[in-house]
């Protein structure tokens, strides 16, 4: 069994800070991580090629920086990685990316492609759907259960919902998105580390990709960002420290009825 | 294309502290604009020389003219129309009115006429209907099947979804097939002065926003976040039937759904989607003491959720989590119960209308962001409210 995850190194968003004059972003100092919901992909396909045998290859877009974060996949555990990096697929938005995924993806030979729900800088969990599209095989998404029998090549996964999950059958190929509940991502040890510094990372460019340079980066990305400002702020609220419950419960239900919430 | 105009440009690094991607780099003094660059032109913006220009020379390749009017993808939860839905017929009735064209409402589903009809006081010109066996359940490809189809024949301008786990599964899905931009968990939309849907939607945890537009293909798409346009009041009014081409081959639905499971109370609202929240931490000790939680959130006619540390400790189930692994909510009120305010959970609620924090550390950071912030004991203080609360009830119902 051949399994594809798809991982984006991203920053640490909850290091990132709003400078409160240029009203921006400080990057500076901001450490680059796994995302974390790439991490229980990563670890799922582990546990499926322990139980079912196989072979896992990681699979990330980006700068020459993200061969970090296909490094630390490779220490737990993935055989393979593979970094996708070209000047030519710069400003890519979610459709560029997945298009160029699936370019990547589909002159290899897999039985499930696993990616994170979504990535924590971004938050747009639409890479896996589309590149389920592209490469033409149904998608599960947030899946929080997997079982894959290889014999009837089927996957039985749990898929949360709003109230619960469902149960959803599915013939190999699939693409599956994970989230967290699906497992306890494990840490890479020492051996893993000093595994992972010995193997190759093979590179991609637009050259072994192929096709049409209008279908990649900022030509084939359909949206545009043309304004990027901070949130709006709120307005500072009022503190207080009340000794007796009923005094601070009248507090609150006055608070309320000034609102008009109740 | 985005360029550094090296003459002007005097290497104060400024662009680098700014670019929310981290892509500008100084190369002998000068900047350098690497890979990653999504032409935010923040760094435009931020250059006190004026040294960097962005020149967009993109054409479309369909002809936008051809499309017209504002759609909705209407969404049911057990026959029930979602919130979602009728937000988004509010903000679409806007949206279609600025740009003089028509709002329709697309409602998929087996026997559903009857409650499409409903939908029309919320004020769509027409209700889009498909009916067939096979759509009364979710399933991806049936429901891109027939929106895609649906998309060509009628080209409408602009798409909507809700960002719920169905629309964010089925909206990227018609994106990549019709090869059009999608923007996910917006928060905000409006017209610019050439007509293109303007969708703003926050990024990096919340830290900043972002207007986004897709100006060379059609339709426009984007999924919205519930709780965040206002319903339309109902009124009487008329609209127009469309029945849509509904054919499935069984054959074509390559997910099948063999089980939906509840986890936890039945008739509540989805997290997402509810008004009120109150949310439990760490310090509510213990999974019994939910209980307090929940007698107020059923007094306040809300749900209860619950921060990182008790659902992983199992108190909750996965799907009442609020924060940057769980959910993004943003109620009318949302009661942080014994939550101490990481910043994880703060990016999953901070948009929330009217926030109330009670927690017996005076510098717990959730009192920074709340509106009203109680320094107190929750075990004292939740009882007594749900009991004040039940009392002001009682009175006005008099």
């Amino acid at each position: 069994m051949h399994i594809v995850v798809c991982i984006k190194q991203v920053p640490e968003v909850s290091d990132v800070k709003v400078d409160p004059e240029t009203k921006t972003l400080v990057r500076e100092g901001v450490p680059s991580i796994l995302n974390p919901f790439d991490e229980y992909a990563v670890e799922e396909a582990l546990r499926l090629k322990k139980k079912h045998g196989g072979e896992v290859t990681v699979i990330t877009m980006g700068p020459p920086q993200a061969r970090e974060a296909l490094k630390k996949c490779l220490a737990m555990g993935a055989d393979k990685a593979v970094l996708i990096s070209d000047r030519k697929f710069a400003g890519a938005d979610t459709l560029a990316t997945s298009y160029t995924l699936s370019r990547a993806i589909a002159k290899m030979d897999f039985d499930i492609v696993f990616c994170g729900k979504q990535a924590i800088d971004g938050d747009t969990a639409q890479v896996g759907p589309q590149l389920a599209e592209f490469l033409g095989i149904p998608q599960i998404t947030y899946v929080i259960k997997v079982e894959v029998d290889p014999e009837k090549k089927i996957v039985i996964a749990h898929r949360e919902t709003d109230d619960g999950y469902e149960v959803i059958k599915a013939k190999l190929p699939v693409l599956m998105t994970a989230t967290k509940g699906l497992n306890e991502p494990r840490l890479p040890t020492v051996m893993g580390i000093m595994k992972a510094s010995k193997k190759e990372i093979k590179v991609l460019t637009f050259e072994d990709l192929g096709g049409s340079e209008e279908d990649y980066g900022l030509k084939g990305s359909p949206t545009q960002v043309v304004d990027i400002f901070p949130p709006p702020v709120r307005a500072k609220g009022e503190k207080i420290i009340v000794e007796d419950p009923k005094e601070a419960a009248a507090k609150i239900i006055d608070f309320l009825i000034k609102r008009d919430l109740i | 294309m985005i360029t550094v105009d090296k003459d002007k440009c005097t290497g104060c690094k400024v662009c680098v502290r700014s670019c929310p991607f981290a892509v500008i780099t100084i190369v002998d003094g000068k900047a350098e604009i690497g890979e990653g660059c999504t032409l935010c032109g923040v760094c435009v913006k931020v250059c006190p020389e004026g040294a960097i220009t962005i020149t967009r020379d993109r054409k479309a390749k369909v002809n936008l003219e051809d499309y017209k009017g504002v759609w909705v993808i209407a969404e049911y939860n057990e026959g029930n129309v979602r919130n979602v839905t009728l937000e988004l017929l509010g903000k679409g009735r806007e949206l279609a009115d600025k740009l003089n064209e028509e709002l329709a409402v697309v409602v998929l589903g087996h026997e559903i006429k009857d409650k499409a009809k409903e939908l029309a006081k919320y004020g769509p010109d027409k209700i889009y209907i498909a009916e067939n066996k096979y759509l009364a359940q979710y399933t991806t490809d049936a429901y891109a099947d027939i929106i895609s189809g649906a998309i060509v024949k009628y080209k409408p301008s602009i798409v909507l979804f809700g960002a719920t786990p169905n629309g964010r599964d089925l909206a990227p899905r018609i994106s990549a097939r019709l090869r059009v931009g999608l923007t996910a968990d917006c928060t905000g939309f409006d017209i610019d002065e050439d007509g293109n849907l303007v969708q703003t939607r926050p990024a990096f945890g919340g830290n900043i926003m972002a207007k986004i537009i897709s100006p060379y293909t059609r339709p426009q798409m984007a999924t919205a976040r519930p709780n965040v346009f206002k319903k339309p009041e109902p009124k009487e009014k008329e609209a127009e039937i469309i029945e849509i081409p509904s054919k499935i081959l069984p054959i074509s639905i390559r997910t099948k759904v063999l089980e939906t499971v509840k986890v936890g109370e039945q008739a509540e609202v989805s997290i997402e989607e509810a008004d009120v929240i109150v949310c439990g931490g760490r310090g509510v000790k213990s999974p019994e003491n939910l209980k307090i939680l929940q007698e107020l959130a059923e007094t306040l006619g809300g749900t209860i959720g619950g921060s990182r540390p008790i659902v992983d400790a199992g108190w909750l189930p996965q799907h009442k989590q609020v924060g940057q692994s769980g959910k993004t909510v943003a109620p009318k009120l949302y009661i942080a119960a014994g939550i101490s305010g990481a910043i994880q959970h703060i990016v999953g609620m901070r948009t929330s209308d009217t926030i109330i924090s009670i927690n017996t550390d005076p510098e717990a950071p959730i009192h920074e962001i709340a509106d009203l912030a109680i320094v107190g004991d929750l075990f004292k203080i939740i009882p007594e409210l749900t009991k004040q609360l039940k009392q002001v009830i009682a009175e006005r119902s008099k």
